[in-house]
């Protein structure tokens, strides 16, 4: 059995102007040490997904059916007393911005205590020591003297670190990094992402990692989920979605990178943006956008717009597309008509 | 350079030619200080008895040389805080430099009132890096675009003004019918084509833009840059582009100038730059950039972090995260020095030939 089990998650909000569904027929499993990406814009449901595997989507936001299982618990229908002994403990999680994460009036040294005692039973020096300790691992210099210190003091890299320090406090099982770089530069951007990949390497801890830097997706984690529009369009290993992606949603990311193109010549771009999760097209949500809704012969394939497309197996990848169903439908006739 | 030989000259420019041609903007030994200490009166302390007058600084920029040829992109690179931005409003008057001086088709701007700038404020565009802080909210996308075409066209009828705001709107991809409509009714790329079509309605020839698609989505990045590139090649335009992403440097810079703490340090045609970077810290840059290829990161791992603008180190401002520095380094300011090709480095041990 897989350490985290998520599947059908079905996030929604209650709004005044009817219900939005944020993310549906989510789907996907971690294993203990394993690393999973989940790659999309603004909108397309990422973070709502991360936060509620531990139920932390507040209202009008409601967890409207799946389940989210952690070891053989279920963590959606949870008391908040039960949760509160996973939260930080067994799964933790890093934020975007280390400045809104770090309470202003708190030293490090109090949050990281403060942290160690709400979920063991140690004595002040003992939480003290420890916090010393996972301030070292996350190399920060003078360790001692950060302790005593506020967040307004550090820099944002050295803030980030110390998140990830805070994280790894309790020798979680999972960490759930919500967009963990975005706010820093390049340079302090490649050592925290460094750090953190080898920190979970060395514990063997599970990282879920938000991001809409496909280039950070490829570098640290081992399989990863494509979003759109709140749905998991594609999901695999990242190595063999980067290489060769199935999906055109995905195709086009990553043909949209300037890195793809020649210098100068146009990018390949998507054309239009991603729709709003209250006006969601009908069937596929992608095919108002998609330059493949068209066969061969020059006519719309009606299922894009009409039907709500399933996930097809290619290769160790899941591709949710009518095209690539059709493509595999095609091969597969082929083969038996020989 | 005739219309004729810049347009040809859009998209690769030989980077020495780059020396010889005249070029539209230049930025001599400009620096921009920020007083951290407020008023006259702020600035007394009691120390030892007496009455001093303490003064302290942000030094953004200390002592930028740069040259932007007609019909180039130059690219402005740096992490936050090493006063690309900086650069960019004082080139655009929005900021008054402390020293040094800025020219404009070799006449000087800098010192200028805001009635003898605005002639060139027609010629001389700015986009800004949000465009959901740069639109005014309380004014439709038609006042928007018309706004800067009633300013520099006094004489143009209503007419005229119509049709100048609907042709430029076309260029960008917006739906002229649309101009009714408020800025937060559009998306951010949306948002962002309307910004650029205000900076395009006056027909100018120079653009800086300042982080115009950091604020974007990554589908929507590539719609903005293409459409800054077709104005480019239709409009003949010259780019300063302000960035702190590389992979868009690459693809859409002619030359390239990586700044440290306000200082350039190293200039170089865009080619150049990728496949041979110079000075330590373009290379720790190049590296850090997160690539599709490679399974691991093999970045160059700097010591430390940015010192604080607010007191300089001595000498190189990079010394203290350089692996190479020396006693020369920790001492002496290193100048930008020219190489065979056309690169400038300021480094000590690139020009000793230690690195």
């Amino acid at each position: 059995m897989a350490l985290l089990e998520v599947s059908q998650l079905d996030v929604r909000f209650a709004l005044r102007q009817g219900e939005v569904k944020a993310i549906r027929d989510v789907s996907f499993t971690l294993e203990r040490g394993e690393r999973l990406g989940i790659v999309g814009e603004s909108g397309a449901g990422k973070s709502v997904a991360a936060f509620s595997l531990l139920n932390l989507i507040s209202k009008p936001g409601f967890i409207a059916g799946g389940s989210i299982r952690f070891e053989g618990q279920t963590l959606n229908t949870m008391s908040e007393r039960g949760l509160r002994k996973i939260r930080g403990n067994r799964i933790s999680m890093i934020f975007q911005d280390p400045m809104m994460t770090l309470n202003p009036v708190l030293s490090i040294g109090e949050q990281m205590v403060e942290c160690l005692k709400a979920h063991r039973r140690i004595s002040s020096r003992e939480a003290r020591a420890i916090a010393l300790d996972k301030l070292r691992q996350v190399q920060i210099p003078s360790p001692e003297k950060r302790l005593d210190q506020y967040p307004h003091e550090l820099s944002g890299g050295m803030r980030q670190r110390i998140i990830i320090a805070i994280a790894l406090l309790l020798d979680p099982d999972i960490i759930i990094a919500d967009e963990p770089t975005t706010a820093l530069d390049v340079t302090i951007q490649a050592e925290i992402m460094a750090l953190l990949l080898d920190l979970c390497e060395q514990h063997n801890v599970g990282l879920i990692l938000i991001t809409h830097d496909l280039g950070v997706v490829s570098q640290v984690t081992q399989r990863m989920l494509v979003m759109y529009a709140g749905r998991v369009i594609e999901q695999g290993p990242t190595r063999e979605i980067i290489n060769d992606p199935q999906h055109p949603y995905t195709q086009g990311l990553i043909n949209a990178l300037p890195q793809m193109a020649t210098p100068g010549e146009k990018l390949n771009q998507i054309r239009g943006s991603m729709p709003s999760l209250s006006n969601l097209p009908s069937g596929c949500a992608f095919h108002p956008r998609c330059d493949f809704i068209k066969r061969a012969d020059g006519q719309t394939r009606p299922a894009c717009v009409e039907q709500v497309p399933g996930f097809v197996q290619t290769g160790n990848c899941q591709v949710a597309c009518h095209m690539v169903a059709e493509l595999l439908e095609d091969r597969r006739l082929k083969e038996e008509g020989q | 350079m005739s219309t004729q030989a810049s347009a040809a000259a859009v998209n690769h420019i030989p980077a020495d030619n780059i020396e010889t041609a005249a070029p539209l903007l230049q930025i001599r030994g400009l620096k921009k200080r920020f007083s951290l200490s407020g008023d006259f009166l702020e600035q007394l302390r009691f120390k030892g008895g007496k009455l001093v007058r303490h003064q302290e600084h942000v030094h953004a920029i200390n002592g930028v040389n740069l040259d932007i040829s007609r019909g180039e992109a130059l690219c402005v690179v740096g992490e936050s805080g090493c006063g690309k931005s900086t650069v960019a409003r004082t080139v655009m008057g929005l900021l008054s430099p402390s020293e040094g001086e800025i020219h404009y088709d070799g006449q000087r701007i800098d010192n200028l009132n805001s009635r003898q700038l605005l002639p060139y404020r027609k010629r001389m565009q700015m986009i800004f890096q949000n465009p959901y802080a740069s639109l005014n909210p309380r004014m439709t996308i038609q006042q928007t675009l018309e706004e800067p075409l009633r300013l520099h066209h006094p004489k143009w009828n209503r007419q005229q003004i119509a049709d100048k705001v609907e042709e430029v709107m076309r260029s960008v991809g917006i739906d002229p019918d649309w101009g009714k409509r408020f800025g937060h009714e559009f998306s951010g790329g949306q948002r962002q084509r309307i910004a650029i079509a205000r900076a395009l309605a006056v027909d100018p020839e120079f653009i800086v833009a300042d982080e115009p698609i950091s604020a974007l989505d990554v589908s929507i990045q590539a719609q903005v840059l293409n459409l800054l590139m077709e104005a480019q090649h239709e409009r003949h335009l010259t780019y300063l582009f302000i960035t702190h992403d590389l992979a868009v440097v690459e693809h859409f810079g002619t030359r390239v100038a990586v700044m440290y703490l306000g200082t350039v340090c190293e200039i170089a045609t865009t080619a150049t730059l990728f496949a041979k970077p110079r000075h330590p810290y373009t290379q720790a840059l190049l590296s850090s950039i997160p690539r599709l290829e490679d399974d691991r990161p093999q970045h160059i791992r700097l010591e430390g972090e940015v010192p604080t603008p607010v007191h300089l180190p001595s000498g190189c401002v990079f010394h203290g995260r350089c692996p190479y520095a020396n006693a020369r380094c920790r001492q002496e300011i290193p100048q930008l020095q020219l190489h065979n090709d056309g690169t400038r480095v300021a480094c000590h041990a690139v020009e000793e030939g230690r690195l």
